[in-house]
């Protein structure tokens, strides 16, 4: 029988591959038994959602107070573009 | 990535207001998945070099700064593959046993997982949600934030990520596995701030 540490991992691993038959099958099955190892599943399907919403939201929640290009960087890259 | 295949805006752009307009913001983008200073100002400047270079080639459709981003993403998958070669070693192992610490010795949740909103997503409107993301984006070992953005950020195949970084398929399980861990607890932590049950 799988353990949770187990299916914590393959739950990982079936984000990023179609797991084999077998283990797909314990791991569901363990799903269905565990509620903190269905948590953590849901949890990991939102956090590759907000992964791939994070180039946009930063765009939106950038604040003018945040750290920018230092003033020599950008002195230096403007003389770059203009040779 | 050749030059030649960027796409331009539709506009004709003006190289001068680049910096001012678009460099801030590409640095902060940079410097939020890459974590150094001295490199996110680099690729910031390759950006607008390789979009100069490429100036000629209008074709374009896309807003001026979504052509920099695009251009920027190649310039840092292009600077993690050339880091690896320049800095090889350093696998799995030396990372730190980030998710471990949550189960017990028989493999059983030590730390369980805390309830979430019934409905998380809500969360992603929120902008203190995108501070604390980028707070434990942040605090991820580099080499799991680099792999963790590649794969889940640029949604770069398994395979492309396994490339540019010269890591085995194995490897990359691993440490994808510990960047989410180590993703997920800090959130769990810093926003949710939920109780286990």
């Amino acid at each position: 029988m799988l353990s949770c540490k187990d299916v914590s991992r393959l739950v990982s691993e079936s984000l990023d591959r179609k797991l084999p038959f077998m283990q797909r099958l314990q791991v569901r099955v363990h799903l269905l038994m565990c509620g903190f190892c269905s948590r953590f599943r849901k949890q990991m399907l939102f956090l590759k959602d907000a992964a791939q919403h994070y180039l946009m939201a930063f765009e939106e929640t950038e604040t003018a107070t945040s750290t920018g290009l230092s003033p020599e960087a950008r002195d230096r890259i403007k003389r770059s573009l203009k040779t | 990535m050749s030059d030649k295949q960027l796409e331009s805006p539709s506009r004709k752009p003006d190289p001068a207001t680049w910096v001012d307009q678009h460099g801030d913001f590409l640095f902060r983008y940079a410097h939020s998945r890459l974590g150094n200073r001295t490199v996110a100002e680099d690729m910031v400047q390759e950006t607008f070099l390789a979009a100069l270079r490429a100036e000629k080639n209008f074709s374009g459709r896309s807003a001026e700064r979504t052509w920099f981003v695009g251009i920027l993403k190649h310039k840092m998958i292009d600077h993690l593959r050339r880091q690896k070669r320049e800095r090889p070693a350093s696998a799995v192992n030396s990372s730190s046993e980030m998710g471990e610490e949550l189960f017990d010795k028989s493999g059983w949740w030590q730390v369980k997982p805390a309830k979430w909103p019934a409905d998380p997503s809500e969360a992603l409107e929120a902008k203190e949600f995108w501070e604390a993301f980028r707070h434990c984006l942040e605090n991820l070992p580099q080499r799991l934030r680099t792999v963790f953005s590649l794969r889940e950020m640029d949604e770069l195949p398994t395979e492309e990520v396994c490339e540019a970084l010269k890591v085995t398929p194995g490897n990359l399980g691993v440490l994808l596995y510990r960047a989410r861990m180590g993703l997920r607890r800090c959130l769990e932590i810093n926003w949710f701030n939920t109780k286990e049950d």
